[in-house]
């Protein structure tokens, strides 16, 4: 347990060390101040389109550490340390996948208020956007960890790994901005139940593809 | 004699090439064995395959008891002090931090403590990964080139802790070029083997 619980705050302060923290925050407001300036200023456009920009550039802010997630600890000999030590692959990547859960979902919770007030949402939405980005933020995690355990012997493996993220996070931009619609009353249900196969999985695929990182 | 690490017929091959096959070999406590041969002829694969890192295209691999494992990688946190660098690795073994306090003075690497990873050369992160060896307190130890970048005081030290490790029962499998003047050394030639 004492191991796992060194293994899970060496990745969180690895994301959050030497100024990471802010790089997907700084991502996420940079995304809601060039909104307004690309759509106009037009308050109620800016409501009903803001909404998915959010959820768009979460996801985004999501990928952006997604080269220094695996790639690092493979070149370093920690994945191979670890697995002398008898780890599973599949404990290393939920260590992994918690730790880029909390090191870019937590800073993008706290974002999102100034990015709301730039996209003119209202307290309601806002209140929607935040319960729906936190059932959403253990599958984006998968997803990124899962390809970056992929994409680790690539260079450029960062590219590759957005391409590889991104068809399987359309379920989740789908209900997550599918909840801002009035009518989609069903959407948050379907938000949670893709969010939690995505993340059920993640550990499993994410530690085959470490495992075969080895061979 | 209990065995600690025992490969029985081992083939290894590694993209199309087979590195060796027919290999057997055991390790008792207190014993050691030098692997050597020419470049490519094996060794660290040999270590990889003992380590558990690679699977035998044939045969078995057996550890009865922990692994403590050097290769060409540090696995240190560079951007970390080399004490709270190794202090992760003693989390993850689950030893207390005197195990790490005598193994930085049996490297001598006790005045290096504050010292980021990344500031410190080949030879002095090379005794930083062994003092993640010994503060392990693993059985059985694959060093493979421990002694690369390393000068003839350290070397000694090298030599030093590994004398103690195999009075104490702990067993050696060494990959390197030279013997480095480790009495009652078995050796195996990796060259002759291809």
């Amino acid at each position: 347990m004492t191991a796992l619980i060194a293994l899970f705050w060496r990745d969180l302060r690895r994301a959050w060390g030497s100024g990471a923290l802010w790089l997907p925050v700084l991502f996420f407001l940079l995304v809601a101040t060039a909104f307004p300036f690309a759509v106009g200023p037009d308050a109620p456009l800016l409501r009903r389109a803001g909404g998915g920009m959010v959820w768009v550039a979460a996801l985004l802010a999501a990928l952006l550490p997604i080269d220094r997630l695996v790639r690092p600890d493979k070149d370093a000999g920690v994945l191979d340390q670890l697995a002398v030590r008898g780890f599973a692959d599949e404990v290393i990547a939920a260590m992994k996948i918690g730790a880029h859960a909390i090191g870019f979902g937590l800073p993008l919770l706290i974002a999102l208020l100034p990015v709301s007030a730039l996209l003119a949402q209202d307290a309601a939405r806002v209140e929607t956007l935040a319960i729906g980005i936190a059932i959403a933020v253990p599958a984006l995690a998968s997803l990124v960890v899962l390809s970056a355990a992929l994409t680790a012997n690539h260079k450029g493996g960062s590219a590759i790994g957005g391409l590889l993220v991104l068809p399987l996070a359309v379920p989740l931009l789908i209900f997550g901005a599918g909840m801002l619609d009035p009518s989609g009353r069903g959407a948050v249900k379907l938000l949670a139940a893709s969010s939690l196969l995505l993340t059920v999985i993640g550990p499993f695929a994410a530690g085959a593809a470490l495992r075969g990182l080895r061979e | 004699m209990t065995e600690l690490l025992r490969l029985d017929n081992v083939a290894c091959i590694r993209g199309d090439r087979l590195l060796f096959e027919g290999l057997s070999l055991a390790l008792g406590r207190g014993d050691a064995l030098w692997l050597r041969g020419p470049n490519g002829a094996g060794k660290s694969s040999l270590i990889r395959l003992a380590a558990g890192l690679l699977r035998p295209a044939f045969g078995t691999v057996e550890r009865r008891e922990r692994v403590a494992l050097i290769d060409e990688a540090s696995a240190l946190d560079a951007e970390l002090p080399l004490r709270r660098a190794l202090d992760f690795w003693a989390r993850v073994d689950t030893v207390d931090g005197h195990a790490v306090d005598r193994a930085m003075d049996e490297m001598a690497l006790t005045p290096l403590a504050e010292v980021p990873v990344a500031m410190l050369s080949t030879g002095q992160r090379k005794r930083a990964a062994m003092v993640r060896v010994i503060a392990s307190g693993a059985p059985i130890w694959l060093l493979d080139e421990p002694a690369n970048g390393m000068d003839e005081a350290a070397q000694a030290r090298l030599v030093a802790a590994i004398a103690k490790h195999r009075a104490n029962g702990g067993a050696l499998l060494l990959a390197s070029h030279f013997a480095l003047g480790i009495p009652d050394l078995a050796e195996l030639d990796m060259g002759t083997l291809a």
